[in-house]
């Protein structure tokens, strides 16, 4: 378990004016390209992910008078790695619009190695067929080991593979910021 | 090991908890070792699972590859098709072994099969026997496979209790302090058994109702051996079924075992009708929206009157279909981190 000890450097990338900046920018963004809210359904992957799309979507209600709807999507029955996974919980998906035709905008905290935005796709493939998918990231750090890039972008940041993205949510955790903190020995 | 007091509660079998090395669980073969957070963790899980069942293509792909054998040594429908189903849905590859066809006709013994199953390379083994302990043997002596208890002997039926559990949590939103009235043949009963440890550890109040003679013995005497943490040592036995149903939140009936009349536990069938058969106008004493749940297959006119088992309140087709997404829910659980298990087994 990756415990923060005050020994661990830690560095703070985003503040939470930053992270609400990002967010604002990208709802425009997003309402730019789809010209508006028709047929766009904001679809956060859990946990951070949903949080930062139903931010998204209060920005959306704000700037445009009309609401997005808003899904959950749980992407644990569809990683590619449960073999190694020790005690995996599953979240309940939650799809309050049928997902056929609709522009979907995948919502996450952190881009990796674009596996979770994999599992993401297939996911959504099983529940009906999109006319397309966007994909909204709070933080891109690189090192992708799969075909797969971001639509819209908080912030890009040069990472190393030793180092963690840390996103902080008031509604999850303590304090709102995005802090990279260098792992220890003990963490795999 | 049929006999009432045989039946391995707390005893050698329930000591046997099996946990991987890692912590995590392998084997489900009863709710004795787990935790409330666990039993709340797979709960969680299971509302997911009922999610995918919704779904207009009940398929997700996360047990691609993994290999899941039913072996029932014992008559069932439900939990057999019910674990069945629970693989495919998960892409698991399923196969079910009964011991007619199977070699055990040729007398082979339960441990060499699941020993064949393993060097085959066996992922999970769902097993259901006459005998209590039976699945404690198999997880034992097969260190790479998980071992699913589908109901031994008398003992234990913990994926009934989960998914009991599951049912009475959705529909009154928690199971602290629910009121929670167990009737009829507790004595042969491992549905009861298995939901005494989940009730109580999810910190219902149980009572249970029904013939002393099929109570079981150690409520009504040696109670005070028993250890305060022991889930018998909370739990009310009234056999009034009037009074002990008074302010229920959920009235459980199960099967009155027809075999027990002929064993002297009954004076007669129509005595038992009258005095413990769940009823509309009994559920009347019950808090209103009170549940009313057996885990099948019933007896309609015996423990349960037809028109309670079809009614409003019955949840009992509700329990069925939860009973698929708690078997998902455990099966991935299973699953789950067995890559780095099977190379410490190795």
């Amino acid at each position: 378990m990756a415990q923060i000890g005050s020994d661990r450097p830690e560095r703070q990338i985003m503040d939470a004016q930053e992270i609400q900046r990002s967010l604002s920018r990208i709802a425009h963004e997003i309402l730019e390209r789809n010209r508006g809210v028709d047929d766009l359904v904001l679809v956060g992957i859990h946990t951070r992910g949903v949080i930062l799309s139903q931010r998204l979507g209060e920005n959306i209600q704000r700037f445009e008078g009309s609401q997005a709807p808003l899904a959950e999507l749980d992407i644990n029955l569809y990683r590619d790695d449960l073999q190694a996974r020790e005690n995996p919980r599953v979240r309940p998906t939650k799809f309050p619009v049928d997902v056929q035709g609709k522009r979907v905008v995948l919502v996450d905290d952190v881009l990796f190695t674009g596996r979770t935005v994999r599992a993401a796709l297939d996911a959504l493939s099983d529940l009906g067929r999109p006319k397309q998918v966007q994909l909204a990231i709070l933080v891109d750090r690189g090192h992708r080991e799969l075909p797969i890039r971001a639509d819209y972008v908080g912030k890009n940041v040069p990472t190393s593979l030793d180092e963690e993205v840390k996103v902080r949510l008031t509604e999850t955790d303590r304090n709102e910021d995005v802090i990279i903190v260098k792992l220890g020995r003990e963490i795999k | 090991m049929t006999t009432p007091d045989a039946m391995a509660l707390g005893g050698e079998a329930g000591e046997v908890t099996l946990a991987a090395p890692t912590g995590s669980r392998r084997n489900v073969l009863d709710l004795d070792d787990f935790t409330a957070d666990e039993i709340t963790s797979v709960l969680d899980d299971t509302g997911a699972m009922v999610e995918v069942l919704g779904r207009d293509i009940k398929k997700v792909p996360t047990l691609r590859g993994r290999v899941v054998v039913t072996m029932f040594y014992e008559s069932s429908t439900r939990t057999r098709i019910s674990f069945e189903e629970a693989g495919k849905v998960l892409s698991a590859d399923v196969i079910n072994m009964s011991s007619s066809g199977s070699s055990v006709d040729k007398g082979e013994s339960l441990l060499n099969t699941g020993l064949t199953l393993q060097a085959m390379g066996v992922d999970v083994v769902v097993v259901r026997y006459p005998h209590s302990g039976a699945p404690y043997l198999l997880a034992r002596h097969l260190p790479q496979v998980s071992v699913i208890n589908a109901g031994d002997g008398l003992h234990a039926h913990p994926t009934q209790a989960l998914l009991d559990l599951y049912t009475m949590r959705e529909r009154l939103g928690t199971l602290l302090g629910a009121k929670v009235v167990i009737v009829g043949d507790v004595l042969h009963s491992r549905v009861a058994r298995s939901n005494l440890w989940g009730l109580t550890k999810m910190g219902a109040n149980v009572v249970l109702s029904g013939p002393t003679t099929l109570m079981p013995l150690d409520l009504l005497s040696g109670r005070d051996e028993l250890e305060e943490d022991h889930p018998f040592a909370q739990v009310d036995v009234d056999t009034d079924l009037d009074r002990a149903i008074e302010g229920a939140d959920v009235v459980m009936a199960l099967r009155l075992q027809s075999e027990r009349q002929q064993g002297g536990f009954l004076p007669s069938l129509r005595e038992y009708i009258r005095r413990w058969q769940v009823t509309d106008a009994r559920m009347a004493r019950a808090k209103s929206g009170a549940l009313v749940m057996h885990p099948g297959p019933m007896n309609e006119g015996v423990e349960i009157s037809t028109a309670l088992a079809h009614g409003e309140s019955s949840v009992i087709e509700e329990q069925v279909t939860n009973g698929v997404a708690v078997r998902m829910a455990l099966l991935y659980r299973l699953c789950a981190g067995r890559g780095s298990r099977m190379a410490q087994a190795g």
